[in-house]
């Protein structure tokens, strides 16, 4: 058949594919203008400040550029020994450079975080250089040296290499609690200063339990929403969607109300005598608080894309099930279960990767023991002032997130989540 | 083998939704072991329902349903034993066609060389061979049908019901499946409810049928006395086609009875009217009226042709007779056929046993 088919001609003698595209094209064009500013508009929020945060991540080019002439004499040299004397002279013309730009400040800093000690030997070579102490005629090497003795010590010119590429991978390794060694080697910082690490599993933890309250409490409802008659579901479905209504933070600020150690569900337990007056449990604060203020704000999002699936299954799925001689519980789990996976797969994936980066809910009720990798992200932002770092954690979480959807991929398949 | 006739019953039984509207008023019916009973009626008419409490998917709100003798209403739909073809197939979406025929049979724990033997069986019963693995969204409607109708009876149920099953398809595959399923139906001999509002299909379909209107059985008999001898006017008007007069009775002797109508009268056989002076309405098929009849007929009457609609195999005549001028005629096509003409007088004359004296519309 195929081999047999010739070109097919239109009554013009124009073949029908040129004629067909001819005929398309103005379509196309309308359409690719009627979805262009929203490209643009994506582009411009999305796409450009993830390439901006990635760049902010990994550059390191302040002290490539402010020490040129070094990292190019430093070029030649091994790494063991101590640096020649070209490299002392090129390190003294850059450093007088930055003297005369009064730059040599953020030099300090900042081969202080490479090595501890930079600070105070920078600014006895500063103070040196500006009362003219140093004799250009003579050896730099010997006169550096002799300003501090840490100067001759190659621990600190290996420090200075370290920081000659313009990119580095250094803020992401410290998101995972570890750095680069003075040999290069990556190494785990000390126990008791792993706090990423006991964050990013805490992250993962009440995400995993969040979606797994929110699954429990919302299928139910969902489930309710989908089969109750009309005016009872429309009610009801107001009542999910009421939180979507209102303010995040006055929905959080409620559960501080209710959940503080004198607050109204303490009360009630005193009240009933679940709990003693003077023993009432600490419910917010803490991964408790966390978990019920995030499973309520959450919850929407599992019961509406589980609702938009079941109200597709028929009823008569579930007699059917029944009338075969099936048990009430064998119609839901051989039958109803299986065709409500598409919206759990939704619900739990948007639930879990909107829990992975949730950032107000964990900083008001959270406390010590309930913040979040996106609070240590935001703490980076406002308070330390360590945007790459900051960036480099947000590039972490964004791709850990994406790992989760390559996962869920690979289980489920994207192409059975029904969003709606 | 002895039938059990009262393999159903239907008990005194009475049905409502919201405590204020009967749908279901004082159902008396029985069925008998392997009949085809067929319950027709409009939307509307409480024959759903009643299928829905047999299936154990409604409770009656007031008397029993009995299968063998057994009182089920207590019992749980799971444990009724009863197949069921739903409206929609109702087949599960994410199961093969084998699969949906065996879930039966697995949650009835069955051996697996069992289960593939009477899948197989049921499958060639809808000659459905080799479809097995073919998911319900890759059949077409028609075989689609076939799964249900074969996994409803893979299970070796005592009764099947069969909630307008053929609704969603298209006439001439509508018709085949009639057959195929009253030709299943005469093979096994199990006991089918069927729920129609297609008379056709109810005529064709059914050993008996009762039609239902304002949750009542309003007539209980088999396909032909239906048609021909329905016992009120409102089956006489869902069952076919129907001409009617309106009128009083003037005169009854016995069976027969003398209508007097606005202007004219017609002579009918009394079927529900008692006494003269009571109001009723005369029923006459449209195939008893004979035009010119050779032979002498007791009602014979001339009417003026309004309307000659061509219809293939036969030709619909509408006439302005005795001041009603929606009585239709059926000429059946023929070589001898009458010339027919619009505005034409013509004799129209049919016996007296054809039209019946029902209770008044």
């Amino acid at each position: 058949m195929s081999s047999e088919t010739k070109q097919i001609l239109t009554t013009d003698g124009i073949p029908l594919e040129v004629s067909l595209k001819k005929a398309e094209k103005k379509n196309k064009i309308k359409a690719f203008l009627l979805v262009a500013p929203l490209l643009l508009f994506l582009f411009i929020t999305y796409v450009f400040p993830i390439g901006e945060m990635f760049t902010r991540s990994v550059d390191d080019k302040m002290i490539t550029n402010m020490l040129p002439k070094t990292f190019k004499a430093m070029e030649k040299w091994d790494g063991k020994e101590l640096p020649s004397e070209e490299v002392f002279a090129s390190f003294y013309s850059d450093y007088k450079i930055l003297i005369e730009n009064q730059t040599q400040g953020k030099l300090g800093q900042r081969l202080n975080k490479e090595k501890n000690g930079f600070n105070s030997i920078t600014k006895k070579l500063m103070r040196q250089i500006k009362r003219n102490k140093i004799d250009e005629s003579q050896s730099i090497k010997e006169q550096i040296m002799k300003t501090h003795k840490r100067w001759a010590n190659v621990e600190y010119w290996q420090a200075i290499k370290r920081t000659a590429p313009p990119y580095t991978m250094a803020k992401y390794l410290k998101g995972m609690d570890m750095y680069f060694a003075a040999d290069g080697s990556i190494a785990q910082v000390d126990e008791d200063r792993r706090i990423h690490r006991i964050l990013w599993l805490r992250t993962l933890e009440i995400a995993l339990f969040v979606t797994i309250f929110c699954f429990l409490m919302g299928y139910p409802i969902a489930h309710l929403l989908a089969t109750l008659p009309m005016k009872y579901s429309n009610l009801l479905m107001i009542c999910v969607l009421l939180p979507f209504w209102t303010s995040l933070l006055v929905r959080t600020a409620s559960w501080m109300i209710l959940l503080q150690t004198q607050g109204v569900v303490n009360d009630f337990f005193v009240m009933i005598g679940l709990v003693a007056d003077n023993n009432r449990p600490e419910m917010m604060y803490n991964k408790v608080g966390t978990y019920v203020a995030m499973t309520q704000i959450l919850l929407p999002f599992m019961v509406l894309p589980l609702y938009s699936v079941m109200k597709t299954i028929s009823p008569s799925l579930m007699r059917a099930g029944k009338s075969l001689g099936g048990t009430p519980f064998i119609a839901f789990w051989k039958v109803y279960f299986p065709l409500t996976i598409p919206g759990i797969g939704a619900g739990c994936l948007l639930v879990f990767i909107l829990a992975i980066g949730y950032y107000i809910t964990p900083a008001l009720v959270g406390g010590a023991s309930g913040t979040l990798i996106s609070n240590q992200i935001a703490y980076h932002m406002k308070t330390t002032l360590d945007w790459s770092f900051a960036s480099a954690m947000g590039l972490m979480l964004l791709s850990g997130v994406l790992v989760i959807y390559w996962i869920y991929n690979k289980l489920v398949g994207v192409d059975n989540i029904k969003l709606g | 083998m002895s039938k059990n006739p009262e393999f159903v019953k239907f008990d005194k039984v009475d049905k409502s939704y919201d405590g204020k509207v009967l749908v279901v008023k004082d159902l008396q019916l029985d069925i008998a072991e392997g009949e085809f009973i067929t319950m027709l009626g409009p939307s509307g008419s409480g024959k759903t329902t009643c299928l829905m409490m047999l299936a154990g998917f409604e409770t009656p709100t007031n008397g029993e349903i009995l299968l063998d003798g057994n009182i089920i209403s207590n019992i749980p739909p799971h444990k009724r034993g009863i197949g069921m073809v739903f409206q929609n197939y109702a087949l599960f979406p994410h199961m093969t066609v084998y699969e949906n025929l065996a879930f039966p049979l697995r949650v009835r724990k069955m051996e697996k060389d069992e289960i593939d033997k009477k899948v197989d069986k049921a499958l060639s019963m809808v000659s459905l061979n080799g479809f097995e693995t073919r998911m319900p969204g890759q059949l077409s409607g028609g075989q689609q049908q076939r799964v249900a109708v074969a996994r409803a009876l893979v299970f070796d149920p005592a009764v099947v019901l069969m909630d307008e099953p053929l609704g969603a398809l298209d006439k001439n595959l509508r018709e085949s499946m009639q057959y195929e399923i009253k030709h299943i139906h005469e093979s096994i001999g199990v006991t089918v409810v069927y729920v129609t509002h297609d008379q056709s299909e109810a005529l064709t379909m059914s050993n008996r049928i009762a039609v239902f209107n304002d949750g009542k059985v309003q007539q209980l008999s088999n396909p032909s006395e239906l048609y021909e001898k329905p016992v009120n006017s409102f089956v006489a008007e869902f069952i076919g086609e129907n001409n009617t007069f309106n009128g009083e009775v003037s005169d009854i002797s016995g069976d027969e009875c003398k209508v007097k109508l606005s202007n004219g009268e017609i002579i009918a056989s009394a079927i529900t009217v008692k006494s003269k002076g009571e109001k009723t309405t005369v029923s006459l098929r449209p195939e008893r009226a004979l035009i010119e009849p050779s032979e002498k007929m007791d009602n014979m009457f001339s009417g003026k042709i309004e309307e000659v609609i061509y219809h293939g195999d036969h030709t619909r005549v509408r006439i302005n007779l005795l001041g009603n001028p929606e009585f239709i005629l059926k000429v059946p096509n023929s070589t001898s056929n009458l010339e027919l003409k619009v505005k034409q007088d013509i004799k129209i004359g049919w016996n007296s046993s054809d039209a019946r004296a029902l209770d008044p519309k």
